[in-house]
């Protein structure tokens, strides 16, 4: 058995294995299907100051090997998660992080602040790349400016490590991701859904309710590892890499382009147990080509 | 019971007409407690137009062979994919998933109300009412007489009532243009029903109008199918619910439906 273990910014991993934010619940939905706490970590579902009833259906579309959602960061907010959800995450004894998002800059200092008194979050993803909001989200992560001033405000006020979610939807990731390590992001996740579009041409109408939404699954998987190869070139903090991962090749070509660590997301959806079938294809690999540990291969794209 | 993720194995595949199929598939694990109105998601082969799991009605357990039979209806690339598996081919599937419709408590005169292939997780439902000994009316719609893939199945389990838009079964007309729906509906304790949305939403009504308790058991679009994605919400009282584990079978009172 290789190696597996990680340290991400502040944080270490069991195993580069972790679940994104959305397509996990609160991890006990999988209670069922395996061990939760075989993970290296999860991200819990975006949560918001106040509660967020979420966009109207349909908010899902289908598409060429992918998917395209629209759901708006429904959520019962932080003081719901607090109260109501949190007691029930106390049982896992693996990393656990909450996806912070907000509409203004005080709202994810309040958020963070209250989530600074959680003991068992080990850190907090803040993300500024929500293309399914109407105010806040992905303005926040589209703008240096912008991106800097959220991670400052919130580097004051949380005092546990901050990974910091990107948006694809830019049109250079390097400048936000070097904007994001200046402000103290610990870490860096990336990429979060693509903005796109789905039109049923029998009706001619959009499917989804906000016609615009995220597209992920393997269909953006190509976007995601170019642009975690740009980031892995840009900073030094440790990147989180995600985008259209189904199975262990898929997270070792992330490895290669400069991930430490890898979520996985809309797989969660076809397959609960991708994660473990992940885990051990990522042990098999590295003992297959003969390395040691996983950071072995961090970035080690043969040029 | 647990929800499971496994490859079952298909042990019939039986052609009910030109587009639907019943298959039986088979755990290799035994099966306990499925409730009548819970679904599966199961994935299809094909192109990369096909990517997300496909969800179904049981249709029926078989706890003897550890199987359960799935009705489907040919809409697109992956039910036809899925109504071309033969014997011995393996399905990986999720299941039991979502709530259920709920039983009686005490003996009840109860109407089943199905229209298309909507009438899949009613058969379940009817024959654990038989088995408590309630007296079960089966009204059954579909487009035209071949569409009644399953009626002969039902009239096991109650006595069956049919209406086809085209006449050529039963009363001509929807669902709701059945004489059952006329003067002594609320002679029922309670209406179960599945079926497309704008029927379930008639027969709403008209439960709703004579006082009558109904339950619909709902279809939406969804991802995962076990409450992470939250894709398929529908509009409740308490806001968006997730139709695959609220539901899919809702109270009818639960939902935004007064109009």
């Amino acid at each position: 058995m290789a190696e597996l273990s990680i340290d991400i910014g502040g944080l270490t991993l069991k195993n580069p294995v972790m679940t994104a934010s959305g397509t996990f619940g609160y991890g006990t939905e999988f209670d069922d299907f395996f061990d939760v706490n075989t993970l290296g970590g999860f991200v819990v579902k975006g949560t918001t100051l106040h509660s967020r009833q979420g966009n109207a259906y349909p908010r899902m579309a289908e598409t060429p090997s992918g998917m395209l959602n629209a759901v708006g960061l429904q959520n019962g907010g932080v003081k719901y998660f607090i109260s109501s959800i949190y007691p029930r995450l106390l049982k896992y004894n693996t990393h656990i992080l909450v996806n912070v998002s907000g509409s203004t800059v005080e709202d994810y200092i309040s958020c963070a602040e209250q989530i600074n008194e959680l003991k068992h979050i080990s850190a907090i993803e803040l993300n500024i790349s929500c293309p399914n909001v109407k105010e806040g989200g992905m303005a926040f992560g589209t703008s240096c400016p912008a991106a800097e001033a959220v991670v400052k405000a919130v580097r004051k006020v949380y005092h546990q490590p901050i990974m910091v979610k990107l948006s694809p939807n830019v049109t250079d990731i390097a400048e936000i991701a070097k904007a994001v390590e200046a402000s103290g992001a610990d870490s860096i996740s990336l990429i979060n859904t693509i903005l796109a579009m789905a039109i049923d041409a029998e009706s001619r109408k959009p499917v989804l309710s906000t016609i615009t939404g995220g597209l992920s699954g393997p269909a953006i998987k190509p976007i995601a590892l170019r642009m975690v190869w740009q980031v892995y070139q840009a900073v030094k903090v440790p990147i989180v890499g995600m985008g259209g991962i189904m199975n262990a090749k898929d997270a070792i070509e992330f490895f290669l382009a400069g991930a430490s660590a890898v979520q996985i997301g809309t797989a969660n959806f076809i397959d609960p147990l991708v994660t473990q079938h992940t885990i051990l294809g990522i042990d098999n690999y590295l003992e297959r080509h003969k390395f040691k540990s996983i950071k072995d291969i961090i970035g080690c794209l043969q040029l | 019971m647990k929800k499971l993720v496994q490859n079952l194995q298909v042990i019939s595949n039986r052609r009910l007409n030109k587009d639907h199929v019943l298959l039986e598939l088979k755990s290799e694990i035994p099966l306990e407690g499925i409730l009548p109105g819970q679904f599966a998601n199961i994935l299809a082969n094909g192109s990369h137009q096909v990517f997300l799991r496909r969800p179904f009605s049981i249709y029926q357990v078989n706890y003897k062979c550890n199987s359960i039979s799935i009705l489907i209806k040919v809409v697109g690339e992956g039910t036809s994919s899925l109504s071309m598996s033969v014997t011995g081919d393996t399905l990986s599937v999720i299941f039991p998933l979502g709530a259920g419709f709920t039983l009686p408590e005490k003996k009840s005169k109860l109407l089943l109300v199905g229209g298309g292939v909507g009438v899949a997780p009613l058969m379940l439902l009817a024959s654990l009412l038989k088995q408590g000994g309630h007296h079960v009316d089966i009204l059954l719609g579909a487009r035209s007489s071949e569409d009644l893939v399953v009626m002969e199945n039902f009239a096991e389990f109650g006595f069956v009532h049919t209406t086809t838009e085209d006449g050529t079964h039963g009363v001509k007309g929807y669902v709701t243009d059945h004489p059952i729906f006329g003067l002594n509906l609320d002679s029922y304790d309670k209406i179960y029903s599945c079926g497309p949305e704008p029927m379930m939403k008639a027969v709403a009504r008209l439960a709703r109008t004579n006082q009558v308790s109904c339950e619909v058991s709902l279809e939406n679009t969804m991802a995962c199918g076990y409450g992470v994605c939250l894709c398929c919400v529908t509009e409740t009282t308490e806001g968006h619910r997730c139709v695959c584990t609220d539901g899919p079978v809702f109270e009818i009172n639960q939902l935004k439906w007064q109009n």
